[in-house]
């Protein structure tokens, strides 16, 4: 049998050697990804973000209790960051969620960032792919603990929660642009701490602003304490009433819409990166435009334009 | 691209000890691969399934209360049952000399005892992956 059979039937080999091919750039890595695609689209995918230490593993362990109560089968997707130096990794994320490994019905997977910025690793979109084939109805994703520019789980999830903290930063830190503006829910996590209410409610008057200039409902913020297991039921019954809502209203589909044109957009770039690379033969001519810039005989943008110019017309594009 | 190595460093049975397993997943990370940890009181059962899931190369399993001769052996075995036994096996801890021969018939490839420097670990990784 077949990788792709095996993800589609279900076996936890199967899935976890396919996500490591995909991690690792195989050459299958195409092939597989198109074969499982129209077997996609099934699953709800939820992100789960916000800074080092906010307890979201701790609050994917309480929501992945209340999926399965549910009867829906739960992935989830821990991305801890690499070492820059060695390129290795400690994925941790799992102890806070290891009462779960013996069910059946769950899967878990830690994945190094693998020198990617944005919060999930280059690997993730087409982990998400294998795991929506493999019949999971619900996938998180736990991004590594992020900053402020770190947002690219919005191009990868139907819906983002982001979990703060409170002591973490006045009104200005809520105010700014970023992280601040990926959350579809927010958490405001550790509730029993002093000055939780205070920061739902600097939240709450950033989000009115924003409301007010887009017409939108305003965003969920809820108080609750997954390493207490409390306010849990009110957020993941927020979390489906914001699914039901977005389907409703078109918003859901707009949105996987924009996920596959940032896709197609990305794959593109690489194809055509990797076409004019080999075409170009950059490798070996790259010394050569460089002391042709160097030694004042051309200039960046006028050296790439001509190269692009005569590969057009060689190859007769035009 | 080269395939990154993955090991999953876990602690069956019901000491707490833990430092030493941190002190080699830190190691093994500086060493360039990715450790999952999964923290204390880990079942064979659990311990099977997490490296399963997380398709890792080698488990390394840390043990300090004495039960090593029928935990270690047992997630060989279970290794064995779920069809991958292609997961290569290995432990430390508090291991007497005279059980070290037990565990390695039982199919534990190496054991590593109080005191081993990290190399001596990295250096089976190694030779263990050119096989």
């Amino acid at each position: 049998m077949d990788l792709v059979d095996k993800v589609q039937s279900g076996s936890i080999r199967g899935i976890a050697r396919t996500i490591s091919l995909i991690e690792n750039n195989s050459p299958q890595k195409e092939d597989i990804i198109d074969e499982l695609y129209p077997h996609t689209g099934n699953a709800m995918v939820w992100g789960i973000t916000g800074p080092p230490g906010a307890g979201k593993s701790t609050l994917v362990d309480c929501l992945i209790k209340r999926e399965r109560k549910q009867g829906r089968r739960v992935a989830v997707i821990a991305i801890d960051p690499s070492s820059p130096h060695s390129g290795g990794a400690i994925l941790g994320d799992r102890v806070r969620m290891q009462k779960h490994s013996t069910d059946e019905g769950v899967y878990i997977r830690s994945m190094a960032s693998r020198g990617h910025l944005g919060g999930v690793s280059v690997a993730t979109g087409d982990a998400v792919k294998i795991l929506d084939a493999a019949r999971y109805d619900t996938i998180i994703i736990e991004t590594i603990g992020v900053g402020q520019t770190e947002v690219e789980i919005i191009e990868l999830c139907d819906i983002v929660l982001l979990v703060l903290v409170p002591g973490m930063g006045d009104e200005i830190q809520a105010m700014k642009a970023g992280v601040m503006e990926v959350g579809d829910i927010f958490v405001i996590n550790k509730k029993n701490r002093d000055g939780a209410d205070r920061l739902k409610t600097e939240v709450e008057y950033v989000l009115g602003i924003k409301n007010a200039l887009t017409g939108e409902e305003p965003n969920p913020v809820l108080l609750a304490s997954s390493k207490l297991d409390e306010g849990i039921d009110e957020l993941v019954e927020a979390i489906h009433d914001y699914l039901k809502k977005a389907q409703a209203t078109g918003r859901f589909e707009e949105k996987r819409r924009v996920r596959i044109e940032k896709e197609v957009l990305k794959i593109f770039s690489s194809k055509v990166h990797e076409l004019l690379n080999i075409h170009l033969n950059i490798e070996n001519n790259l010394g050569e435009w460089i002391s042709s810039i160097l030694n004042g005989e051309t200039a960046p943008y006028k050296l790439i334009k001509s190269k692009l110019n005569r590969f057009v017309k060689e190859n007769e594009i035009i | 691209m080269a395939k990154t190595v993955r090991i999953l460093v876990a602690k069956p049975g019901l000491d707490g000890h833990d430092r030493g397993a941190k002190y080699i997943a830190r190691a093994l990370k500086d060493a360039g691969y990715e450790v999952i940890y999964t923290g204390i009181r880990q079942t064979p059962e659990s311990i099977v399934v997490t490296a399963i899931q997380e398709d890792v190369d080698f488990v390394g399993l840390s043990l300090l209360s004495g039960a090593h001769n029928e935990l270690f052996p047992k997630v060989v075995e279970l290794l064995r049952e779920k069809d991958a036994s292609d997961i290569i096996v290995f432990g430390g801890g508090v291991i007497p000399t005279e059980d070290i021969p037990f565990l390695k018939e039982k199919g534990i490839e190496a054991v590593f005892t109080q005191g081993t420097p990290i190399k001596e670990i990295t250096d089976f990784i190694e030779k263990r992956l050119e096989k």
